[in-house]
């Protein structure tokens, strides 16, 4: 069983994250660190590959070279692999371009499962394991809440709007996890030592046969056009509770803004 | 004039309330609208959405497209778009439409922006407004080639009341590929708790520290069930065990936006703010004339919840009842 | 009525640290020399010992597979450094010979510089007295330097396991073995979580403590092994960093106010200001721990200072985006311990107490202290020899005797005392000693430890401007800004008595930059016993609770703030 999990590397200490105001992109001179939901689909890969015995845990990353400083965490955790897609070429890639880089790491894998976590810490995207599932042709299951396999097939709930769904899906798959499914581990000391001897491996956008033109801001179809502050809420209203009708006076507010 | 196509998401034989109000949106950026509806036995909803500015409704109603899974709908609307040529497809997130967007961006190079609030028409192109860093700074997003794919957060738009107008209903036919039916559903959604979870919550009644005393979280409850809502709690009442973990809001603990945000003795520190600032109305009841959640709530009641929160219970519960 | 916060020791018994090992052997985790605290101390250790052993590989085999390992606490090296910094490069031109200034992680060399006197309204340029001069010195970022110095070690096949913190002491038979890592994933009562992760022994032929501020192994090796029989004093140093729209071309340093200068209070302290480049400035203000008056707030203090003309000129218009706190050693000479080494072990750094209060500096000396332990280290392991045997490690202390950072050290010692007796007669004081080179006064002041000081609930207070989100701020914010993700279900790493009198209550509430203290409830007026509250997953472990009648334990591995360039 060899099990592809995707990560991302996000800018350390969310408070201080910043949009350049020049590229239009995320900041990342400072610390990175590994996203923290994908570290729930790190979890379950790793609990995967100890239930049944055998197995690989190869973390895919698409991020600047230094980045394999993050990866080293999840070598650390337990993943056997690490593989980042280091390139210059790359940066300012959308879902478009991301994807596409991504399914072809994976495709070079030729995983029985890929794993993901639910969302991005720093854009609060949670799309990419549709696009990489339609890439790469897989079936897909997202907001995996529990995960099984047994026979060929991963059983997942799905948490909606509406409750939880079960849904099957026959390996290979995608499936990306919710950060309900487990609680990740702490890397133990040993496990931190061990990392570095780990075999890790860096390509370009040459090694996966993706042309430059494909990649970074030259392949995406979306774009940052100007960053503005946030508008503000608007004027606060005030109610001082002097003659006891505040409870009144909220109703009728509410029910002016259509609330009740 | 550009053509837009808005993916309306179905429930229990209803349109979903998100999905109107981004149909409406489109409808309202001056070229024409079109709606698609993927189901099985749906058709019955194609003819409410001209009233909700759809021109054409594509229905594709298919036994395969039974279950809410996004890979069979990706076919549809791929080859809808392929064919008709729309300029910008349009979503209203959801767990199935996030998937059903994702997958029709790969499947067509298309553009996806997503977390919208809004968008508008700028010298004939598509411009969205996306709230990003924890809402700190606004930012305005384009797309380089059509189709443009948006998906938009939960409450964008209200549905309009709906008007008279109507849509010529096209049945489309449904090519799916191999792989888009690998997936299957054994079990569809069952409710595994009672009342909203504080993430599906419209109204959340929120307590802090200034309740004074655990056993006064009784006073929101009794609100909350009154308005439909959950109770969600601060970082400090549940260190202290006054309220379990999962009702959390903040930094450390989940972060919500519901369409009302009723904080009760919450002094709202940036720990608690950023777990709650999307929220769409938010109505601070607090002793303190200072305290810090004033300054970004709609509505700042200065006074003793204690006398204020069982009072408003009842008059919520009185107008509920007429 | 005052209370002396020392009267009240915290539920803490150092012994519970100093263990045995306990895991098989076959499971513990051996290595070379083991350096405690990725700072510019162990760093600079780190980074000697990777060169010494480029030179000797025969000694490299001898020290196993792991021949030198850095654990730090923090989530990498630097989330836990914080200084001003106008840096001495002299350290830095011992450890990289070869480099330029431009190579090392220094921002620009002081070229402008000035000393202010500030009263309520004015700043009134006053002569640097000479230890303040900083020509040829650096502004840096201690944060980018422990970074930098974190690769240049890994270069040299250091390992640095971050995330980690060194709880307990392995001692057998008297002589230090290496350390215990603390456990990962208890919940608040100490249960263990389903994430649990246990503590690791990890031994060593040799030890290096370099935990800066307040070490929490540190202050057990100096009790356990008697090395210190004087005691330590502290100040809080509160820092923040700003993006403003006009570049600062000048270092300054101010005196004087809001601090108040009437010996009652006892405030002794000022504020530092620093370009870092063209578009960020560094503010900070540093008091001492040994004040009365409890309702001091040196983050408080810090937002009263930028309300003055002279300072908020230099900040108006900017935006805040960084915001620290860490305490910092004060006694200097007068305060170090008796002995730098015992078997197995040394103290390097700020946690052996090696700064320079009147120079404002400190960190050469951690990095030269380091690379002195480096080599003592190296030397005792050597063929034939161990750390173990009593002596083996007197070189460090004579290393340390014999080098720039005991002369500069000595001639200042009777600075800091001397303001005990408020700010002009200690001026005065310490004018004397500067002047004759330490050779006055003929006998040597006292310290007093900070806890044994009385505090009594005045007025300091009063003055502090409300925050208004621009530019004063109150604490959660700045907690917030801190980047600290420290776990609300973590078993608290503070020990303090939860019921004591008000006035130290009050001191703890007041004093704590993160507000991690809170009086419970409203006691009786009568009452003169409170219960205080604790938030322990507030706080940024800066140390000041340790100098003022509690004792700062290890935290979790990882957590605490993560500081990007403090």
């Amino acid at each position: 069983m060899k099990i592809a999990v995707c990560v991302k590397e996000v800018p350390d200490a969310a408070a201080a994250r910043r949009i350049d105001p020049q590229t239009k992109r995320l900041d990342r001179s400072g610390d990175g660190a590994l996203n923290e939901f994908d570290t729930h689909a790190l979890e379950e890969a790793l609990r995967v590959k100890e239930g049944s015995g055998e197995g690989e845990v190869v973390v895919l990353c698409l991020a600047p070279e230094r980045a394999m400083n993050s990866l080293r965490k999840a070598l650390a955790m337990g993943a056997d692999r690490a593989v980042l897609v280091a390139d210059d070429a790359a940066a300012g890639s959308d879902l478009v371009a991301t994807s596409k880089i991504l399914a072809k790491a994976i495709e070079r894998e030729s995983p029985d499962l890929v794993l993901i976590g639910q969302q991005g810490g720093d854009s609060d995207g949670a799309v990419l394991w549709g696009s990489l599932a339609e890439r790469l042709r897989l079936p897909l299951v997202s907001q995996a809440a529990s995960l099984e396999l047994s026979d060929g097939k991963a059983r997942s709930k799905r948490q909606t709007e509406y409750g939880y769904d079960v849904l099957e899906a026959p390996l290979p798959c995608v499936v990306a996890v919710s950060d309900a499914i487990n609680e990740p581990r702490y890397p133990s000391l040993k496990g931190i030592m061990g990392a570095k001897k780990k075999p890790q491996e860096t390509l370009s956008l040459a090694d996966l046969g993706v042309d430059a033109t494909e990649a970074g801001e030259a392949g995406s179809r979306t774009e940052v056009l100007s960053l503005t502050d946030p508008p503000s809420r608007g004027d606060t209203q005030r109610i001082e509770d002097e003659g006891g009708d505040s409870a009144e006076k909220i109703v009728a507010y509410l029910a002016e803004q259509k609330l009740v | 004039m550009s053509r837009t196509l808005v993916y309306v998401e179905d429930h229990e034989g209803e349109a979903t309330k998100g999905s109107l109000g981004v149909l409406g949106k489109a409808a309202s950026l001056g070229g024409e609208a079109a709606a698609v509806l993927c189901g099985s036995g749906i058709a019955s909803i194609a003819d409410s959405l001209g009233a909700h500015g759809a021109s054409t409704v594509y229905v594709a109603d298919d036994a395969a497209l039974e279950s809410p899974l996004p890979q069979p709908r990706v076919d549809v609307l791929a080859k809808l778009v392929q064919e008709q040529g729309f300029d910008a497809v349009l979503f209203a997130s959801s767990v199935l439409s996030a998937d059903v967007a994702a997958g029709l961006s790969a499947r067509l190079d298309a553009g996806l922006n997503w977390d919208l609030t809004d968008v508008e028409e700028r010298d004939g192109r598509l411009v969205g407004k996306r709230p990003a860093l924890q809402d700190s700074v606004l930012v305005d997003v384009g797309w380089t080639e059509a189709p443009a794919l948006g998906l938009f957060r939960t409450g964008s738009f209200e549905p309009g009341e709906g008007g008279g107008g109507s849509a010529e209903v096209v049945t489309v036919d449904v090519p799916l590929e191999d792989f888009s039916t690998l997936t299957a559903m054994v079990e569809r959604a069952h409710e595994e708790k009672s009342g909203p979870s504080i993430e599906d919550a419209d109204v959340i009644v929120a307590g802090g520290r200034g309740l004074g005393e655990p056993e006064r979280f009784s006073l929101l409850e009794d609100l909350a069930k009154a308005l439909g809502g959950a109770v969600a709690a601060t970082r400090a009442v549940v260190d202290a065990g006054w309220y379990p973990y999962a009702s959390q809001v903040g930094q450390t603990g989940r972060t919500v936006s519901p369409k009302l945000y009723l904080a009760c003795g919450i002094s709202g520190a940036i720990q608690h703010k950023v777990g709650m600032q999307s929220s769409g109305t938010i109505v601070a009841i607090n002793k303190d004339p200072n305290a810090p959640i004033f300054e970004y709530s709609d509505l700042a009641v200065v006074g003793d919840l204690n006398e204020i929160v069982p009072k408003l219970t009842e008059l919520v519960r009185q107008r509920r009842q007429s | 009525m005052s209370a002396r916060p020392a009267d009240f020791a915290p539920p803490f018994d150092s012994a519970q640290f100093v263990v045995e090992p306990t895991d098989p052997p076959d499971e513990r985790i051996e290595v070379g020399a083991l350096i405690v605290g990725a700072g510019p101390g162990g760093l600079a250790a780190a980074v000697r010992l990777g060169q010494l052993l480029e030179e000797k590989p025969e000694l490299r085999e001898r020290l196993g597979e792991i021949p030198v390992a850095v654990l730090e606490k923090g989530k990498a090296p630097g989330a836990h450094l914080l200084s001003g910094a106008v840096v001495n490069p002299r350290a830095f031109r011992q450890l990289f010979p070869e480099l330029l200034a431009a190579d090392l992680p220094l921002i620009a060399p002081v070229e402008h510089e000035g000393v202010y006197f500030l009263t309520r309204k004015r700043a009134q340029r006053i002569p640097a007295p000479p230890t303040m001069w900083n020509h040829g010195n650096y502004v840096a970022s201690l944060g980018e330097m422990g970074r930098w110095l974190a690769e240049r070690a890994e270069e040299l096949g250091v390992m640095i396991v971050p995330e980690t913190a060194a709880e307990k002491l392995l001692v057998t038979g008297g002589r230090l073995v290496g350390v215990r890592t603390g456990d990962k994933g208890r919940g608040k009562h100490g249960e263990k979580l389903p994430n649990y992760e246990p503590g690791s022994d990890v031994t060593a032929r040799v030890t290096i403590l370099a935990e800066g501020t307040q070490g929490h192994l540190t202050g057990i090796a100096l009790r356990k092994f008697g090395l210190a029989s004087k005691p330590q004093v502290w100040a809080l140093g509160v820092k923040e960093v700003w993006e403003v729209p006009r570049p600062l071309h000048r270092v300054i340093h101010t005196m004087g106010w809001p601090l108040r200068g009437a010996r009652r209070y006892r405030e002794f302290g000022g504020s530092f200001i620093y370009p870092l480049g063209e578009s960020r400035v560094a503010i900070g203000m540093v008091v001492g721990l040994d004040y009365t008056d409890a309702t001091l707030s040196v983050h408080d203090v810090l937002q009263e200072l930028k309300g003055h003309p002279f300072v908020r000129a230099i900040l108006e218009g900017g935006k805040r985006v960084a915001w620290g706190a860490k305490t910092i050693p004060e006694g200097g000479f007068l305060s170090l311990p008796d002995s730098f080494s015992f078997p197995g072990g040394m103290i390097v750094g700020d946690g052996a107490g090696l700064v320079n209060v009147p120079a404002l500096k400190g960190i050469h000396y951690a990095m030269r202290s380091g690379m002195l332990a480096a080599e003592a280290a190296l030397d005792a392991v050597r063929p034939g020899q161990t750390a173990w045997t009593p002596g083996a490690l007197a070189g460090y202390d004579q290393g340390l005797r014999e080098s720039y950072i005991w002369k500069d050290l000595e001639r200042v010692r009777n600075m800091r005392p001397a303001f005990k007796h408020g700010f002009v007669r200690g001026a005065v004081l310490a004018g004397a000693a500067m002047n004759t080179l330490g050779r006055l006064p003929p006998r040597d002041l006292e310290l007093e430890a900070d806890a044994s000081v009385p505090v009594l609930v005045g007025d300091r207070a009063a003055t502090y401007p409300a925050p208004d989100g621009r530019l004063f701020f109150d604490k959660l914010s700045s907690v917030y800004l801190s980047g600290n993700k420290t776990r609300d279900d973590a078993p608290s790493h503070i020990a303090v008595r939860r019921q004591i009198r008000r006035e130290v209550a009050e001191a703890w509430v007041h004093m704590c930059p993160a507000q991690v203290y809170e009086i419970a409830g409203s006691a009786s007026p009568a009452g003169n016993v409170v219960e205080v509250e604790v938030t322990a997953s507030n706080c940024v472990q800066c140390g000041a609770i340790s100098a003022k009648g509690g004792r700062l334990l290890a935290a979790e591995g990882g957590s605490g703030p993560e500081y990007q360039s403090m």
